[in-house]
């Protein structure tokens, strides 16, 4: 562990901001806490389509990603598409987390190998087994290539993700750093994703985050 | 061979979730990698297994799948002539 988690911080000041945030769960999207999308009664799968469609997103390969990656990378685009436009900002970290890892596709791709005699791992399903695939997802798109990891953790830690953050832009690895908890496991899920920022209306800070 | 053709678009549009292709998108001599339908290299992986579970051929190698995996065309007539499911 790094020595910065070690330090007690729970009363650092923080001289960033929460500049935007996504939130989905229950089959609604809020952005900025506005409630940009809701089509309840679906499926994940259909609902993320339906997210696919309503915002215009074309990139053909989100239909190839597991449902994490599909939560993760609806998350970030929804901020990262209005905030990291040309190579001037690109200089974003990533820093994810979530309770249940990749067990959701984990599980799908244990049943292509459960029965011997039908036995046909899908490589398609395996690269989605290990969660921080998701963060990767985001980079590709948005041709990110700071700094990036994805904790698991038993529930979100805003400590932990408060000095990560804040280290990485104190050390000046990263201008902006988008953070998320993106947990999914069947069909429960949730995820608030945020970036955070020098300028913004929300003080990146540990009481903050725990509000989110 | 022409249902053998459809049923290969329909399989691979369903086991590579191409899902904002169409059976009639796809052209028989149509390259499926690279400027063409644009498969990457799990797609090719799919491909292998695709072809392994569904008509008991198995590819072992590289060079093979190169040749077979050009096009729809080509896949077609490598089946037909080997397939044993």
């Amino acid at each position: 562990m790094q020595q910065f988690y070690l330090k007690k911080s729970t009363n650092l000041k923080s001289t960033h901001y929460i500049s935007h945030l996504c939130k989905i769960n229950a089959s609604a999207i809020w952005v900025d806490n506005q409630l940009v999308m809701e089509a309840p009664g679906n499926l994940f799968a259909d609902f993320a389509k339906l997210a696919y469609q309503k915002f215009e997103i074309k990139y053909p390969k989100f239909f190839k990603m597991d449902k994490l990656s599909k939560l993760a990378f609806l998350s970030a685009e929804l901020i990262l598409r209005k905030t990291v436009k040309d190579e001037m900002n690109k200089n974003v970290a990533l820093v994810f987390a979530n309770q249940s890892a990749s067990l959701d596709t984990d599980v799908n791709y244990q049943k292509t190998i459960d029965d011997r005699n039908d036995y046909f791992p899908s490589p398609a399903v395996f690269v989605y087994t290990l969660p921080n695939i998701c963060v990767g997802e985001i980079c590709i798109k948005h041709q990110l290539q700071s700094e990036n990891i994805f904790f698991v953790t038993e529930k979100f830690n805003s400590e932990l993700m408060f000095n990560y953050a804040e280290s990485i832009l104190n050390q000046g690895k990263a201008d902006r750093v988008l953070c998320g908890w993106v947990e999914l496991y069947h069909e429960d899920y949730q995820s608030f994703v945020y970036l955070v920022d020098k300028k913004g209306q929300i003080e990146h800070s540990i009481e903050n985050l725990n509000k989110l | 061979m022409e249902s053998l053709k459809t049923e290969l678009k329909n399989k691979i549009i369903e086991v590579l979730n191409l899902e904002e292709v169409t059976v009639n998108d796809i052209d028989d001599n149509e390259a499926l990698f690279g400027d063409g339908l644009g498969l990457d290299s799990i797609d090719a992986l799919e491909l292998i297994v695709l072809m392994d579970k569904d008509y008991g051929i198995k590819l072992t190698d590289p060079k093979q799948g190169k040749e077979i995996f050009q096009s729809i065309e080509t896949m077609a007539t490598y089946i037909s002539e080997n397939r044993k499911k």
